[in-house]
């Protein structure tokens, strides 16, 4: 009897172990949780393993998943996004992946094989030209001024003179007597340096003006403040803010067409050299009348039409 | 057993050498790429040049130290009053009932991402700012003004701490000298509570420093040097920001320069703030 | 000085220092109600279920909550590891020594470190020399580096509350200090380093700098730990810079909000209940 209830109550102890007397609050009743030494060991060599593994996959690790990256400009950007989406509701087995980064790393990056395909704002530059280039659309640069500003029309060598920071007011320009606010795109950009090169020339943009990183912000900037001034991709242009005329020639698709609006740029699908594979077939879908009716009722001029140049 | 033990140690000490070793990884990378393109354009020319045009190979990143500066010191203009202020109602004058509700919306300001507070000043802040004061609205007040919000959280908490690590028989006295109880608190008790409160301070200009994402929403980011609070300007945060998805080369190098004058700016401050707090506890 | 102007300073300080606090408490509610004003209209089932379409004037944010979701659970899946067992050693297995005065610095300066800093060593090291790309993993692994001091001091403290007599009892029954560790501390230290990982996740939702330059911000739904991703942070930045749809830009910002007010409110009331009291 004696040793029965002894060994009760060491049976009972070695499975009700006594809390401690400072339980008061509770020590969040995860007090008999018995983890097993082994679990832990095994969990953190795991983790261990896995980091481990996770790092040797340097060796030769590039980007293993199914799919093409389309990454560059982006003034692109947002059409190469509605051409992949309409491109795999066609084709659901595909992956396109649309990425930003300016033009110039787009390039880069296709270069370098880290994407597929690049997507550029500006004619390749002469040591570029080993690349693959099709133009998929044209995009003008259009001059943006708030909807209540009363200018409707410069000229070129005004858009100039503003944007070098020669003309400050808009008294100037026939309008009150207010500073202009200056709005341009970061270094980098594709639309900057095509906004440099067609309307600048030599002369340097003014240090004074607000840089926002793409054409969406510029025209945030421009529809909220009266007195702004920017430039923006002709696609980009909504009931916000109030395209300028360029010497009397408005910024529409006929005028682009006939080339009577100069300020146009190609938009460019780069390759590292000759398209092949599932880069290819979305590029034949860019290029097919479908697509191309899309990108003409965002407000890009489709390259089916002639180019009147 | 013994062994397990020691491996056990050892694999421990290993993980816990972590934070030290990405520290010296985040180091050794920002280094290597941004110190070739410092020396190669000349320190003295990299901090002191003025102008910031990568299309033309010119790094000066003045305007952007300049910038920074003012902002933090704007931020700090509101931020030091304001979080002085509550760390002092909560701490001493604070009835119950509204103890409640400020505590935790000081723990919401914390928990609030940076962008939305970026975009409530976008949309609130400064077109009040361009229609009533001028400018583009876009400017260092504008940045000023979210900013000084965006650190309250960390200057009150701290200050608090402190205040309420004091010793009772500190205001007890100066009460039963005959102090009100303001005189209590401003010429007894916050000077007592220094260090912390200079703690908090400089954690605020750390994080007001490393703001990026609601600056450049705010800012405006134009390249030059400020004259005016109203004037756009340009963090080196935001400097970072917003040409990183865009360059390359030498560009990508003077970005991560810049990445390298940040560092050592923050390092500075976290040491000054581990300096004083250690102090504080000391 | 005069009784009365002591007792007007005292007042004028009272009138400024409640100014003060109101101020704080209006600003506050006034960015709420702004956001969640305008965007809690426009959540609803199918807003968190679909794809977005149109460039992201229409349909859903469900990419981004999977994004949100994949990069927080890599992020908190490194750094618990790390961050408890740093908190172990430099509770159990040293005392105040060189070791231990190095490895908090290292804490309390990463701590402090900039979260664009944390991008730019993310894509540097992350993206481009470990060549992951822009990934899911590449910005998990740099969120991890990022919460890692928030867990390592919760759970320090979540550790240290426990009282001494655990520890002795353990010994006592002949529990090495491993056994103590896993059987006697960290159980009951679980709830605080829980906590800790709940605020690293409410740090990691509103990351964006970081984010943007490591996890890339493509609208895809992502098919494996190496592809791109946007998280909520990221298309609310994008969508409120640039104008496309404010509604879808509120939306997601309410959304953000919402899931950083709940995510820490459990948090605090976690670090209230185990952890405060007991110190």
């Amino acid at each position: 009897m004696f040793k029965i209830s002894n060994l009760k109550l060491i049976l009972h102890h070695v499975f009700n172990p006594p809390s401690p007397p400072f339980t008061k609050g509770g020590v969040g009743g995860f007090g008999h949780w018995n983890l097993r030494f082994g679990i832990w060991k095994l969990g953190f060599l795991i983790c261990l393993l896995f980091i481990f593994w996770v790092f040797q996959l340097n060796v030769g690790c590039q980007r293993s998943r199914a799919g093409i990256t389309v990454a560059g400009s982006t003034s692109v950007e947002p059409f190469a996004e509605l051409l992949a989406e309409e491109y795999m509701s066609r084709h659901p087995e595909s992956h396109i992946y649309v990425q930003g980064g300016g033009s110039t790393a787009g390039i880069e990056a296709v270069r370098t094989h880290a994407a597929q395909i690049g997507m550029s704002s500006r004619s390749l530059l002469p040591d570029e030209k080993n690349l693959y280039a099709v133009t998929i659309a044209r995009d003008a640069i259009t001059i943006i001024v708030h909807p209540k500003n009363p200018t409707n029309n410069l000229s070129l060598s005004q858009i100039k003179q503003v944007f070098s920071g020669k003309i400050k007011s808009w008294k100037e320009l026939g309008g009150a007597a207010h500073p202009i606010i200056l709005v341009n795109r970061e270094e980098g950009s594709g639309t900057r340096e095509s906004f440099q090169k067609f309307v600048m020339g030599k002369e340097e943009i003014s240090l004074e003006s607000l840089v926002q990183d793409s054409n969406g912000a510029i025209r945030q900037v421009v529809s909220n403040d009266p007195n702004a001034i920017g430039y923006i991709s002709l696609g980009l242009v909504n009931e916000k803010v109030k395209a300028l005329k360029l010497s009397g020639v408005e910024p529409n698709v006929t005028d682009i067409e006939n080339g009577t609006y100069t300020l146009v740029r190609p938009f460019l699908f780069v390759f590292s050299g000759e398209p092949a594979g599932e880069a290819k077939s979305f590029l034949e879908f860019v290029l097919s009348p479908p697509a191309q009716n899309l990108l003409s009722k965002e407000g890009l001029v489709s390259i089916l039409k002639p180019s009147g140049k | 057993m013994e062994i397990q033990e020691k491996i056990i140690e050892k694999t421990l000490l290993f993980v816990a050498l972590s934070s030290i070793m990405i520290l010296g990884l985040i180091t050794f990378f920002i280094f290597e790429q941004g110190l070739p393109l410092i020396w190669k354009i000349g320190p003295r020319a990299f901090i002191l040049g003025e102008r910031w045009v990568p299309s033309q190979g010119s790094f000066g990143i003045l305007p952007m130290i300049v910038s920074s500066f003012w902002v933090t010191i704007g931020a700090l203009a509101l931020g030091i009053p304001l979080g002085l202020a509550c760390a002092i109602f909560l701490c001493e004058w604070s009835p119950p009932s509204v103890g409640i509700v400020l505590r935790p919306a000081i723990q919401l300001l914390a928990a609030i991402p940076s962008v939305i507070y970026g975009f409530w000043g976008l949309i609130v802040l400064v077109p009040l700012v361009r229609n009533y004061l001028g400018g583009p609205g876009l400017s260092i007040l504008s940045g000023s003004l979210i900013l000084g919000f965006m650190i309250l959280p960390t200057i009150i908490s701290i200050s608090e701490d402190s205040l309420n690590a004091l010793p009772s028989s500190y205001k007890q006295g100066a009460l039963a000298l005959g102090a009100t109880h303001w005189q209590a608190i401003w010429r007894v008790l916050i000077p007592a509570a220094r260090s912390g409160i200079v703690t908090s301070i400089i954690l605020g200009m750390g994080r007001a420093v490393g703001e990026t994402m609601a600056m450049i929403m705010i800012l405006g980011n134009a390249v030059k040097m400020p004259t005016s609070f109203l004037d756009s300007a340009r963090t080196l945060t935001t400097n970072i920001g917003i040409e990183m998805g865009y360059a390359s080369g030498d560009h990508r190098q003077a970005l991560f320069a810049t990445g390298v004058v940040l560092f050592i700016i923050i390092m500075l401050l976290n040491s000054l703030a581990i300096f004083f707090s250690r102090r504080r506890a000391g | 000085m005069l009784l009365r102007t002591r007792y007007l300073t005292q007042g004028i300080a009272k009138v400024l220092i409640w100014i003060a606090a109101l101020s704080t408490i209006a600003v506050m509610i006034l960015i709420l109600l702004q956001i969640l004003g305008e965007g809690l209209p426009i959540l609803h089932l199918r807003f968190f279920l679909e794809s977005p379409r149109e460039m992201g004037r229409e349909g859903g944010i469900f990419p981004t909550i999977i994004g949100t979701v994949a990069l927080t659970a890599v992020g908190i899946l490194f750094a618990t590891p790390l961050g408890v067992g740093t908190a172990i050693f430099l509770r159990e297995y040293t005392r105040e020594s060189q070791i231990s005065r190095i490895i908090r610095f290292g804490t309390d300066c990463l701590a402090g470190v900039p979260s664009i800093i944390f991008g730019l060593f993310g894509f540097v090291f992350f993206v481009i020399y470990l060549n992951m790309g822009w990934s899911i993993l590449s910005g998990g692994l740099t969120l991890a580096a990022m919460i890692l001091p928030t867990i390592i001091s919760t759970a320090e403290e979540a550790i240290k509350a426990i009282p001494y007599s655990y520890r002795e009892v353990s010994y006592s029954l002949g529990g090495t200090k491993w056994q103590t560790v896993i059987r006697a501390i960290l159980p009951n230290a679980l709830p605080g380093i829980f906590t800790g990982i709940i605020l690293g996740v409410g740090r990691s939702i509103g990351e964006t700098a970081a984010t943007i330059l490591t996890a890339g911000s493509s609208l895809v739904m992502p098919t494996s730990l190496f592809s791109p991703i946007r998280t909520m942070s990221i298309h609310f930045y994008i969508l409120a810079r640039e104008g496309i749809s404010m509604d879808m830009a509120y939306g997601t910002g309410a959304a953000l909000i919402l899931l950083v007010l709940l995510i820490n409110t459990v948090a605090h009331w976690l670090l209230n209940r185990y952890i405060r009291h007991r110190v």
